[in-house]
């Protein structure tokens, strides 16, 4: 209750709630709203917003209609964002503990991996890969996994460093604990909080990513996508520049919403304090 | 039959760009139901001993019998499996503990790793180990941050007689507990060597606490044993430098041992 009035004391992080709370809403709300495709035709072509009240938004290019689009948008990036995130998550605090707590040849060879990911700017690696193995909703988001997973390996891996010391790993030791669970059993939970305040950076990234795949034509063809009706609307942006603004507004306003609730969580748990 | 025997153990680190010895050809014996207290100011190596002796840092020379056999020798499971009978506590009951642990967590650990109780017998287990300590049972569900040092340090020694070892190490396991806890965890320890008769190799600084407890001493200056010999007989009498020294910082020490307890 304490860390829930802390969360709410500063504007930006009731913004993002709402935001998110909206953008939650939207994609659960979307295959009851706006049950079936959402990329079937409903309409006739361009029809322009706030004209006809079944089509509040109205249509695009091909006739769909533009706010069942945006709500079944909301859906994929949302998927993608969380999965690729708790993916990177994953790796990386898996790879950071392996390697702080196994030191030695082990810290070495994955160290080197992590530099190797980390040069490669990431978004290039996720294109190439959905270049390589195709475009999926998975794919996408092991790709965008691939190049956002080394900051908190490297956090991890850090934080591994100074648990290790401690007492109670040596404690755990003493009475026979196999290493690999006093690694993940007694290490790496400890080792956690400050590598999940990166969550929000990295749910944000991975929604931005998703939507820029997506623009170029890579994305899951099956899906809905906001980065795909921004390339739709572009050929038609003279005309009907709303077919683009919409669905940039909701990216912009998603991206803002997680970072905004992502930094309103960490000053209200002050893992802020233990980072520095 | 001795339990631990360590001869000519020796232990360096670097310091700057030249490497120094902070344990330098120690040797000592510990028999069954026996207590040998390490004593020494701060800096002299006891705890690179105790570290040393626990396998949680390998020796650069010298050798570890542990009840007859070649410790240094075992690697992997082996080890792991043996370390049953060689339990430590330490000074801090609070770092000694995972952080999130709870009571029963810390305790259920050591008996499922060396299969001493099965899933269904363990609640009962802790809950007597709890109460062979002085401790309520109902304490188990607590998390470890949550009840006092006093208690805290009842469950270290609890965990470490969990599977009935033959040695405990306690690294200045009562320097930072209240006077009066103090005297109960010392009552505590000896009322368990006589019953478990288990060997304690018992490091302090505190020459009050060591006569207490400790049938023999060994003193320590800069990673060597300088004196050795009975406890009490040591201590009313000191012979080298670091012992005299030892005894001038310890003013209660004319008080007897009974009102040290
Ligand atoms: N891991 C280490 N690296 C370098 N020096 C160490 C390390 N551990 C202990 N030392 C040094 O070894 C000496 C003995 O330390 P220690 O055994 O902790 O002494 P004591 O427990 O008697 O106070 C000290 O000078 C200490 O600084
Ligand atoms: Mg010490």
């Amino acid at each position: 209750m304490n860390r829930l009035r802390r969360f709410f004391r500063t504007p930006e992080a009731i913004a993002g709630a709402l935001i998110l709370t909206l953008l939650v809403a939207m994609a659960l709300a979307a295959p009851l709203l706006f049950p079936g495709d959402p990329q079937a035709i409903a309409g006739p072509a361009l029809l322009p917003p706030f004209q006809d009240w079944s089509l509040p938004l109205g249509t695009d290019r091909l006739g769909r209609d533009v706010l069942a689009e945006l709500f079944h948008g909301a859906r994929t990036s949302l998927a993608v964002g969380l999965a690729a995130a708790a993916a990177a998550l994953l790796i990386g605090a898996v790879v950071g503990t392996l390697a702080g707590f196994a030191g030695g040849l082990v810290d070495e060879v994955l160290m080197r991996v992590t530099d190797a990911f980390q040069t490669v700017p990431s978004f290039l690696l996720a294109l190439a890969f959905v270049s390589i193995v195709g475009p999926s909703l998975g794919v996408v988001v092991v790709a965008i996994a691939l190049g956002a997973w080394t900051g908190p390996a490297r956090l991890a891996r850090a934080e591994v460093l100074s648990i290790r010391e401690r007492d109670y790993v040596a404690g755990a030791r003493v009475i026979g604990m196999h290493p690999i669970a006093i690694a993940f059993r007694e290490v790496l939970p400890n080792a956690l909080p400050p590598v999940l305040a990166l969550s929000s950076v990295i749910v944000a990234a991975a929604i931005l990513t998703e939507a820029a795949l997506s623009f170029l034509g890579l994305g899951d063809p099956n899906r809905v996508t906001w980065g795909g009706m921004i390339a739709e609307g572009r050929t038609v942006l003279r005309t009907a520049p709303f077919l683009s603004i919409a669905p940039g507004v909701a990216l912009v306003l998603t991206v803002l919403g997680v970072y905004l609730a992502g930094e309103g969580v960490v000053e209200s748990t002050a893992v802020r304090r233990s980072l520095s | 039959m001795t339990v631990l025997a360590v001869s000519n153990l020796a232990k360096h680190y670097r310091r700057g760009d030249k490497t120094f010895a902070a344990v330098d050809g120690v040797s000592f014996e510990i028999g069954p139901a026996e207590t040998l207290a390490l004593a020494g100011p701060s800096g002299s190596g006891k705890s690179t001993i105790a570290r040393l002796v626990l396998r949680l840092i390998e020796p650069d020379a010298g050798r570890i019998d542990f009840e007859g056999h070649d410790f240094l020798a075992l690697s992997g499971a082996a080890l792991r499996a043996r370390r049953a009978k060689l339990q430590m506590v330490f000074q801090d009951p609070l770092a000694a503990f995972n952080p999130r642990a709870s009571v029963a967590r810390v305790l259920d650990d050591p008996l499922r790793i060396h299969n001493i109780a099965s899933r269904a017998e363990r609640p009962d287990r802790i809950a007597a180990l709890l109460e062979r300590v002085g401790l309520d049972a109902n304490l188990a569900a607590s998390p470890i941050h949550e009840i006092s040092g006093g208690q805290r340090q009842r469950v270290a020694i609890a965990r470490a007689i969990a599977t009935k070892p033959s040695l405990i190490v306690l690294d200045e396991a009562v320097a930072a507990l209240d006077v009066s806890v103090r005297g109960q965890i010392l009552e505590l320890l000896l009322d368990l060597q006589r019953e478990e008769r288990i060997s304690y190799l018992f490091i302090s600084h505190d020459l009050g606490v060591i006569r207490a407890i400790a049938h023999r001493i060994a003193i320590l200056d800069a990673g060597r044993i300088v004196e050795t010999g009975d406890a009490r007989a040591i201590i009313a009498d000191p012979q080298s430098a670091i012992g005299k020294a030892l005894v001038a910082a310890t003013p209660k020490l004319v008080r007897s041992s009974q009102e040290t307890l």
